[in-house]
This record gives structure tokens, C-alpha cells and sequence, in this order.
């Protein structure tokens, strides 16, 4: 399995090498911070390093930093954490701010993917209860960023906060949370070549936060449970790597040009929107989603038919759907997202492979079926 | 052996603080490291081998998990710890079932996460009953089956207290439980692994586990859900779907691989380990009552887990004897809130004074402690007892036969 090309970072990066050092000295060193004892304060030193680290990453202040277990949840603590009963959110979210706010105002999204800002303008000066504003940074299938400046000027002028989930754009675009503005943001860790079952939420300095995991007091009051200390120091070493890693930018630009110059018909999704360097969203028109997701696994490419939650049915896009995309076409968009170990050789297999896909399918009837 | 006797070396202090954390097990270490690197992928992912690999690892964990508390593995939910499984335990049950029922019933003596739950259910409007416990720390069932009306939807006892080790009556209780039509919850994070559990004979229907307490990693733990008859919650974290929908959030491979491992190595040893911790907790307390009078194990001492002791040395206080057992990490009080220096509310439960709460140490044993660290600790303990009694007016006072509780204490 070592020698096939894995390009669905998006849905898990594999740990950075100098996190996986870290966190096996963590895990031979034991102890839980909050003993006052030798072994305690060892365990102390991991989580307030990394604590400093993550703080970097987003140009955050360390006091502001909550450790969660992941994206998930810190996106769950920021929602219950704000105390906004009104609540507004992107139609593209991640189910796990969607389904956390079932009764949220939706703004919807352009044909590009990006949130339309004069329909949120309009929505949040239609009441004058203060709401929360949670819109993603870089969404998790298309990549494409949204434009928090503006979203965050709207909001503040109309009184509201703003949640921002940044788990897709932290360590691939530069994110600063008092550059931009915003109350809350969400991180995780195994996005970014961290460990799996580690995150944060920062809060900012001043921003209004209760908590809704209660216990021993850990992290201030504001996420209670003994601390995930080995993964917190894997997800500081990783972040403090992501922040001083490559731009994908240049390899994904030449694998987009290769896939359309095989399929001209192939629809790059949300291409015309600024998108964050590591995703392509793309359409094989007439070759479902699963097909292509299996003839390139067989290839040795992995790569996903959309967000890698639970799922495991074939479900529609809801991503694809609120940027106005048919539903025959959306089935056929595969997801490739690159990441830190990513190398052009990665690249030139998956072209290879969806181009052999293509001159099979193209010899068979479904073409054909598609030209009638 | 050799390999995991290794673990401490010389110029550390001796770790006896088990109920804080534990250290890991190299054996678990050793299964979860493929799932750190080369086998890192997703379990939610379905269109690729490195999803399949992981998500049978994660299922495989999941059958070990069940196995040591004898439940089916379906009923074995992932959570990031015992925190997270109580809050969810206790916070899904009352809301889910609120327009039917109302009432929650706990104990004096639960962990802070329990406590503080219950009591943010209160300012909802819930109804809570804190039963005390008689003076060894236990619950007493009479007091527990008159508390019990037709609007409690749940009884949240914990299996073992995490300062004072005693042991509840589970199938005892499990049995009111049941007879009455109400859900038994209990937080096992210091019991799972420690003691055997049933949640069959023992009739639980919810049960919180913790990776870190049993020889696993930190950040991952487990809350069993019964599935008949079945119990339902209301889910804190929503998103992706997985655990069946009851907890949200891609699952830590490498963390549930070593949860599981670690449930796997506690159904194997667990029986051998707790005779030989039992002989070790019985080593210490000789010793310390070879060499030291006044001294009081706080809390039941056969209704207990052999790893560990809690003890008063009277005349002595606490932070100081702390301060001078360097060599030792020990706790005054549980990990969380030991940062402050309240006398602990558990003691306090027990009707223990106020003087006596502030003397104590919690002391843990575990699978990695030696007789030798057994014997050092004593002779560290005696020591500076000894020394801090000789320089204690109090001590002095009580040599001599004066009643303290007779002194009225001038006020500054």
C-alpha cells in the first residue's frame, strides 16, 4: 500500500514525521498536566508548548487557544459556546456545523461556491436579535475560500458574531484570526498532518464563551477532560510544519490542465473562485463518482466521491447542489486533495490513471448513452 | 516483564498516582504505532484500502472494548474520553427523556464531570438528588430505593471512586435499577480494566470508560449504550454521523486501536494483577503501620480496588508532607482539582474532619510498580512524617494528652 498515491488529505493527512516524534515522547513520558507532581508538570510543558504553537499558526494569543478532539467538536463548542439562539450559516457548512444548527438561516452561495453577501447583509439586518455568523473558510470538497473579511464587516455592523471553521484552510492559506476578525475559530489537527482525535477552538480574547463539556476545569473552565497530551504536542509540531510549508498551488494548477486536456468536458468545480491550493473538485461527465473512485483505487490512486464522514451510501452533494450543480452531473465530481508529502509523481499517476479510465469508458457505451 | 520494568528510570520520581493517569502500556504503544504512520487513513473514508484498513482496526477495537465489559460491540460508542462519555451519558438520557421524566439520582462522591452536569441540568429545570454515602464511602441501597420516584429516568453511581478506590454495589444497585424501570448509568473509568464488569448480571444500561486509566492512551474513551432494552440519547456533538449518530467526529485510529488493546490485556491479566497489587497495597500499609501510629485509611478498605490507598497522617499537612516526598508523585486530592487547595468533598463526604481531609494523600499503584518502589515509598513516607510530626506543636500537644478539640483558638 506504501506505493500508491494518496490524494484525499482532505478527508485525513498523514501524521508529519517530526509530529509522530513528538508525540511518542509524549506518550513514553505519561502523566496528566493537571498533577502538581514531577510527572504532571512534564505533561503540562507538551500542552503549553503546543498550546504556543497552534496559537502561532492563526496568529492567536496561547490564552486563546481550547484544545477539543477534533474539528467536530470544537465546531459543536463554538455554536453552543456563543449563546446566540439566532444562527447563520453558509449553504455550504460541514455537517457538523449544519446539523449542530438545524434551525439556522442558511445564505446561500453563488455558482462559484462563495457565500452571496448581500443576501447576508439583507438577513442579518432583518431582525435586530444579535445573531452568530458561522461561514468555513476553505470548503471541504471544493476548496474554495470564502471572503470571511466581508462576512465578518456585515456581521459586525449588524452586532453579530462570527464563528469561522477553518479546519480545511489552516496550514495551506495564511489565517489570522485578529487580522480577520473573527470570535471563533475551528482547527483540527489530522487536516493538517497532525494526529486524528485532536483540535481547537480558539476564542477570542473578549468574545463571549460558555462552555458545554463540564467537569475537572481543564483548559479554563472551558473544555473539561483530562488532555489529549500526545496528540496535543503531535498537533503542535504539525501545525508549526504547516505553517512553514509549500504551496501545492503550482502542482494542482498542472494536474487541473491535464485532466481537462484529457476530458474536455470535465467541469472544474469552483475554478473561477479564489480556492485554497490543494483541492480540485472535478467532473468525468457520464462516469459516476463511484466508478472513477474505484477504477482510480485500482490504479493505486486514492482519492474520494465527497466528504468522508460516516456516509458509506451514496448521498448527493449538498456542497455541489447549493452551487447550482445538476444533480446527474454532480455524481460524476470526484474529490483530489493534495497534502504535505504530496510529490509531482503522485500527479502524473492519477493522470495517468483517469486518462486509461477515460479511453475505457470511451470505448464502451456510455458515451455514447451520453451523446444520445 | 523486563521491557515494561524498564519504563521508569532512576533519577525519576516514583509514579504512584494510577487514579490521576496511568502510564501506557509499551504493548499497547506497539499496536497503534502502524496506525500513526502508514496506516493513517480515515475509517469514514469507503472508497479506498486506506479507509477499509482503518475502519476494521477501529471495529476490532471496538469488539475488544465490549468484550471486557460483556456487551455486544455494537453498544460501544467512541468518545474523546470519560468527561465526554458521562457528559453524554447523563446530558443525552435527561434530555431525551425530559417530557416523560425528570429526575436524575447521583451521589456525593462522583467526579466533578458528573457532579457539574447534573448541576447544569438543575438550572434546566431537572431534578437532582445527591445521596450521600455512609462513612466507608459506599452507598447505602435503602437510601437509594427511597429516593427513587416515578419521575427518575436515571441513578448515576460511579463503579469506583476515583479518590478513595471503593468499589459500589453495581448489580445491587443495577438490580433497584431495573425492578424500578429506571436507567442505571456508571462512570467505570477507574473500575473498567480494575475489577470485572457485567453489564448483563449487573443490569447497567450506560457505562463511561477511559483509555488513560487503563494502560491506553489519552484522548479516547467509551460509552456503552445499551441496546435492549433499548436506551436513547440526545447526541452533544452533531456532523458526519458517525457512532451511529450518537457522537459526530472522525474517529483517532491509532487512539481506539489502543483502547482496544489495552481492554484486551485487562480481560487477560486483570485477575493476576489485582493479586499482586493487592499484595503490594497490603505491603504499604504495613510498613507504614510498622513505623508510623496515627495514621487512617480513608474510604472501605475491602470494598476497594487493590491499587489503591487513601491516607490521613494526622498532625501533618498534607501540602507539606507533598512537598517533601519530592521523590514521589502522589496526589492530595484528584488530578483536577488537586491544583487547588480545598480540602477534597469526597472526604469531606465521609464525614471526614476537616484537619484529617487536609492530611491525606491518595496513593495509586499499578501494573508497573514494584515492591522496591513499594519499600522506598514507605521509608520516604516515615521519614518525612516523622520529621514533620517533630517539628508540629499539634503533634507535640497530642503526645502529651491534650484533647485539641478542647482548644478555643484565638482569632487573627
Amino acid at each position: 500500500m506504501s506505493v500508491s498515491a494518496y490524494l484525499d488529505h482532505n478527508a485525513t493527512s498523514p501524521l508529519r514525521p517530526e509530529a509522530f516524534e513528538s508525540m511518542v515522547e509524549a506518550l513514553r513520558a505519561g502523566g496528566n498536566p493537571s498533577s502538581v507532581h514531577a510527572a504532571g508538570r512534564k505533561a503540562r510543558g507538551f500542552v503549553e508548548a503546543a498550546r504556543r504553537q497552534v496559537a502561532g499558526l492563526v496568529g492567536a494569543l496561547p490564552g486563546e487557544v481550547v484544545f477539543t478532539s477534533g474539528g467536530t467538536e470544537a465546531n459543536s463548542l463554538a455554536l453552543s459556546g456563543a449563546g446566540r439562539r439566532r444562527v447563520l450559516i453558509s449553504a455550504v457548512e460541514h455537517d457538523s456545523v449544519s446539523r449542530t444548527v438545524p434551525d439556522a438561516e442558511i445564505i446561500p452561495v453563488d455558482g462559484n461556491g462563495v457565500v452571496d453577501l448581500a443576501v447576508l447583509e439583507q438577513v442579518l439586518t432583518t431582525t435586530r436579535e444579535p445573531a452568530l455568523v458561522s461561514v468555513m473558510s476553505a470548503n471541504n470538497e471544493t476548496g474554495v475560500l470564502q471572503p470571511i473579511g466581508e462576512v465578518v464587516r456585515l456581521a459586525r455592523a449588524a452586532g453579530a458574531l462570527v464563528h469561522c471553521d477553518a479546519v480545511q484552510a489552516a496550514g495551506k492559506v495564511p489565517v489570522d484570526i485578529h487580522g480577520l476578525g473573527v470570535d471563533y475559530l475551528s482547527l483540527s489537527a489530522h487536516k493538517l498532518g497532525g494526529p486524528a482525535g485532536v483540535g481547537a477552538l480558539i476564542v477570542r480574547s473578549g468574545a463571549p464563551f460558555e462552555t458545554d463539556r463540564r467537569g475537572g476545569g481543564q483548559e479554563s473552565n472551558r473544555r473539561a477532560g483530562t488532555e489529549n497530551v500526545a496528540g496535543i504536542a503531535g498537533f503542535g509540531v504539525a501545525a508549526r510544519g504547516a505553517s512553514q510549508s509549500a504551496d501545492f498551488g503550482s502542482l494542482r494548477d498542472r494536474l487541473e490542465i491535464a485532466l481537462v486536456q484529457i476530458v474536455p468536458k470535465a467541469r472544474i468545480f469552483g475554478s473561477a473562485a479564489r480556492r485554497v491550493g490543494n483541492t480540485t473538485c472535478v467532473s468525468m461527465p457520464g462516469v459516476s463518482a463511484e466508478t472513477q473512485v474505484m477504477a482510480l483505487d485500482l490504479a493505486g490512486v486514492c482519492v474520494s466521491a465527497g466528504a468522508a464522514c460516516s456516509s458509506g451510501k451514496v448521498q448527493r452533494s449538498a456542497v455541489l447542489a447549493a452551487m447550482g450543480v445538476a444533480p446527474n452531473e454532480a455524481t460524476t465530481a470526484i474529490r483530489i486533495s493534495l497534502g504535505w508529502n504530496t510529490v509531482p509523481a503522485d500527479i502524473d499517476r492519477l493522470i495517468a490513471a483517469w486518462r486509461d479510465l477515460y479511453i475505457r469508458v470511451t470505448q464502451s457505451d456510455i458515451p455514447r448513452a451520453a451523446a444520445a | 516483564m523486563t521491557a515494561i520494568t524498564q519504563i521508569r528510570r532512576n533519577d525519576q520520581p516514583i509514579y504512584l498516582d494510577y487514579q490521576a493517569t496511568t502510564p501506557m502500556d509499551p504493548r499497547v504503544l506497539e499496536v497503534m504505532m502502524p496506525y500513526f504512520t502508514h496506516k493513517f487513513g480515515n475509517p469514514g473514508s469507503r472508497s479506498h484500502a486506506y479507509g477499509w484498513e482503518a475502519e476494521e482496526a477501529v471495529e476490532k477495537a471496538r469488539g475488544q472494548i465490549a468484550k471486557l465489559i460483556g456487551a455486544d460491540e455494537k453498544e460501544v460508542i467512541y468518545t474523546s474520553g470519560a468527561t465526554e462519555s458521562n457528559n453524554l451519558a447523563i446530558r443525552g438520557v435527561a434530555e431525551f427523556y425530559k417530557d416523560r421524566k425528570n429526575h436524575i439520582i447521583t451521589t456525593v462522591t462522583e467526579h466533578k464531570c458528573v457532579l457539574d452536569t447534573c448541576r447544569h441540568l438543575e438550572q434546566q429545570g431537572f431534578e437532582v438528588t445527591y445521596l450521600p454515602v455512609q462513612q466507608n464511602g459506599l452507598l447505602d441501597l435503602d437510601v437509594l430505593r427511597a429516593a427513587i420516584t416515578d419521575k427518575t429516568v436515571l441513578v448515576s453511581v460511579m463503579a469506583v471512586n476515583n479518590e478513595i478506590g471503593v468499589i459500589q454495589p453495581l448489580a445491587e444497585i443495577g438490580k433497584i435499577c431495573r425492578e424500578h424501570k429506571v436507567f442505571f448509568h456508571t462512570d467505570a473509568a477507574q473500575a473498567a480494566g480494575k475489577i470485572p464488569l457485567d453489564v448483563e448480571a449487573m443490569n447497567i444500561d450506560l457505562m463511561s470508560i477511559s483509555g488513560h486509566k487503563i494502560y491506553g492512551p489519552k484522548g479516547i474513551g467509551a460509552l456503552y449504550v445499551r441496546r435492549k432494552p433499548r436506551v436513547r440519547l440526545v447526541a452533544m456533538i452533531y456532523g458526519g454521523g458517525q457512532e451511529r449518530g450518537f457522537r459526530s467526529g472522525t474517529l483517532p485510529t491509532p487512539l481506539c486501536v489502543g483502547l482496544g488493546e489495552a481492554c484486551e490485556i485487562a480481560t487477560k491479566e486483570m485477575g493476576a494483577e489485582a493479586k499482586r497489587l493487592a499484595k503490594l497495597q497490603e505491603r504499604m500499609l504495613k510498613g507504614l503501620r510498622a513505623k508510623l501510629t496515627d495514621i487512617v485509611v480513608n474510604g472501605d478498605l475491602e470494598q476497594r480496588i487493590p491499587g489503591n490507598l487513601n491516607i490521613s497522617f494526622a498532625y501533618v499537612e498534607g501540602e507539606s508532607l507533598m512537598m517533601g516526598i519530592k521523590n514521589l508523585s502522589v496526589s492530595s486530592g484528584s488530578a483536577c482539582t488537586s491544583a487547588s487547595l480545598e480540602p477534597s468533598y469526597v472526604l469531606r463526604a465521609l464525614g471526614v474532619e476537616e484537619e484529617m481531609a487536609h492530611t491525606s494523600l491518595r496513593i495509586g499503584l499499578g501494573r508497573f510498580t514494584t515492591e522496591h518502589e513499594v519499600d522506598t515509598a514507605v521509608d520516604e513516607l516515615v521519614r518525612h512524617v516523622t520529621k514533620l510530626r517533630a517539628m508540629s506543636p499539634l503533634w507535640e500537644m497530642a503526645q502529651e494528652g491534650i484533647d485539641l478539640k478542647s482548644i478555643e483558638w484565638a482569632a487573627h
